[in-house]
């Protein structure tokens, strides 16, 4: 089987944002990035002391792979298949059918073994999500959203990737859209996501999700270097630096996209107040680069001051209570809207 | 963040690609930016890369000293742990510790030795020994030289 979609393939910061963008953007439904991550709910907090990866603790900027497609899809009323097979054979078999309906089919992969990606992110990292697009002969051709344009990987290598081992198993999840409406109400997406942010961020009752998840960290954060010792006090700051900073999180997780989005659904829902909200969530995502500019100083041992996790441990809660201010205000609005 | 502020700090981590971010512009419009990387990002992702070379070397001495095999110099190598080369060996956790040691690793037959070398994508006369000198991992396996 041969067949090569025609499909406009268009970088984007983060890749499921990308991935479910493009998806989109094929069926006649052009919406930008921040609006995808917005109406997805893609923002959140995550910090799980209890889960450790590579033996440090699990921080995390957004929610679990994969949900950002299914609400955004959802919320359109848009039909969807997503799929997992214990099968690898059939696996491979399905997508090559699918394509060769003309369908491109996302799909969750670890990177370690995807051959076109920059060499010094192939960490054995699950949770990347890429769009088949063709197949030739055992090519496959990749719409990849951190890519500049469609690449290449043989079958083997992709199949190796699907079924990547580790923590988070993609398992061979495997997601395409079945049929979009003609028309769907965007207003009321926005709506929706944007409940559901504030309701991720301000409500859940547990001390390491959203705003609780911050306090939690800053509270940790200044015991590390007595309880752990420099250098892994270092590891695991860097890890909570690294997730910030991931491709697509414009380093400050994902805070100016956010904020993007919220100036874009002002004008789309006319609510200038929507926008006085955006302008607080980019002083938000200036201070988690400061914070990142901080923790880097940290690890080069440039630090000035005497105490600087006790310092940051306080940069971190001044960002949670700022955040807490500005989801306050983005709640109580959307109540009313 | 302003647009004029995205940083352009480059040392080629994403081999030539820049990323979006998103900054505003004078008028106060959220706009995209294309960037290389930026400072505190690149130095946390050296971080782990070091890390990684760090766990590496230290396996290769084991295996040096006669402490271990060279198999667990390689599932190092591949950035794997005990859980992951079980899965891709299909083999249990306690024999993969067996086969650590280097009595039991030199009477490994010639079919076992076959399957570690392709869950380790090498050929099975590389496998038999470890690199003399220490080694980056992403020069090793992938071909990528860090710059500095």
């Amino acid at each position: 089987m041969n067949n090569i979609i025609d499909f406009q393939h268009k970088m984007s910061a983060h890749c499921e944002n990308g991935v479910t963008g493009n998806l989109l953007r094929f069926y006649g439904i052009e919406l930008s990035e921040p609006m995808i991550f917005g109406i997805g709910s893609g923002l959140f907090f995550f910090y799980m002391p209890l889960i450790k990866m590579n033996g440090i603790p699990v921080t995390s900027f957004r929610p679990l792979p994969g949900v950002i497609f299914k609400r955004v899809t959802k919320r359109l009323g848009i039909d969807v298949n997503v799929r997992q097979y214990k099968n690898q054979i059939r696996a491979a078999e399905e997508v090559d059918k699918l394509i060769e309906q003309n369908i491109p089919v996302g799909m969750v992969v670890g990177v370690y073994d995807l051959t076109y990606f920059p060499p010094a992110y192939r960490f054995r990292f699950n949770a990347h999500n890429i769009i088949a697009v063709g197949k030739e002969n055992n090519i496959y051709y990749i719409s990849d959203p951190i890519m500049e344009k469609i690449e290449q990987i043989n079958a083997e290598d992709l199949l190796k990737t699907r079924y990547a081992k580790g923590t988070y198993k993609p398992k061979g999840k495997m997601y395409y859209i079945k049929h979009v409406p003609e028309t769907y109400d965007i207003n009321s997406a926005i709506v929706k996501g944007i409940k559901h942010t504030c309701r991720n961020m301000l409500n859940i009752p547990f001390p390491y999700a959203g705003l609780n998840g911050i306090k939690t960290l800053a509270k940790h954060v200044k015991k590390w270097p007595d309880k752990l010792g420099e250098r892994k006090a270092k590891l695991y700051l860097g890890q909570v630096v690294r997730m910030q900073e991931e491709i697509g999180t414009g380093g400050a997780g994902f805070r100016f996209l956010y904020a993007a989005f919220l100036q874009e659904a002002s004008q789309i829902m006319n609510k200038p107040q929507l926008n006085d909200i955006s302008g607080q969530m980019t002083e938000v995502g200036d201070l988690w680069r400061e914070f990142g500019v901080e923790a880097g100083r940290i690890f080069k041992d440039r630090y000035s001051g005497s105490n600087p996790y006790g310092e940051i441990s306080k940069l971190l809660l001044k960002i949670r209570n700022e955040e807490e201010k500005t989801f306050l205000n983005l709640n109580k609005l959307i109540k009313n809207i | 963040m302003k647009k004029e502020d995205v940083p352009q700090y480059d040392e080629n981590l994403l081999n030539g690609i820049k990323e979006i971010q998103y900054a505003v512009d004078k008028n106060g419009n959220y706009t995209e930016v294309k960037s290389p990387g930026w400072e505190p990002k690149n130095v946390a992702l050296k971080q782990a890369l070091s890390l990684v070379d760090e766990i590496i070397e230290d396996a290769r001495m084991q295996v040096n000293e006669g402490k271990k095999s060279p198999i667990f110099f390689y599932m190092h190598l591949k950035q794997m742990d005990l859980q992951i080369l079980k899965e891709e060996s299909g083999l249990p956790k306690f024999i993969l510790k067996r086969h650590f040691k280097p009595k039991i690793f030199n009477k490994l037959s010639e079919k076992t030795l076959n399957k570690y070398a392709k869950v380790f994508g090498i050929s099975t006369e590389e496998l038999m020994k470890i690199p003399e000198k220490p080694v980056k991992a992403l020069e090793y396996n992938f071909g990528f030289k860090l710059q500095n």
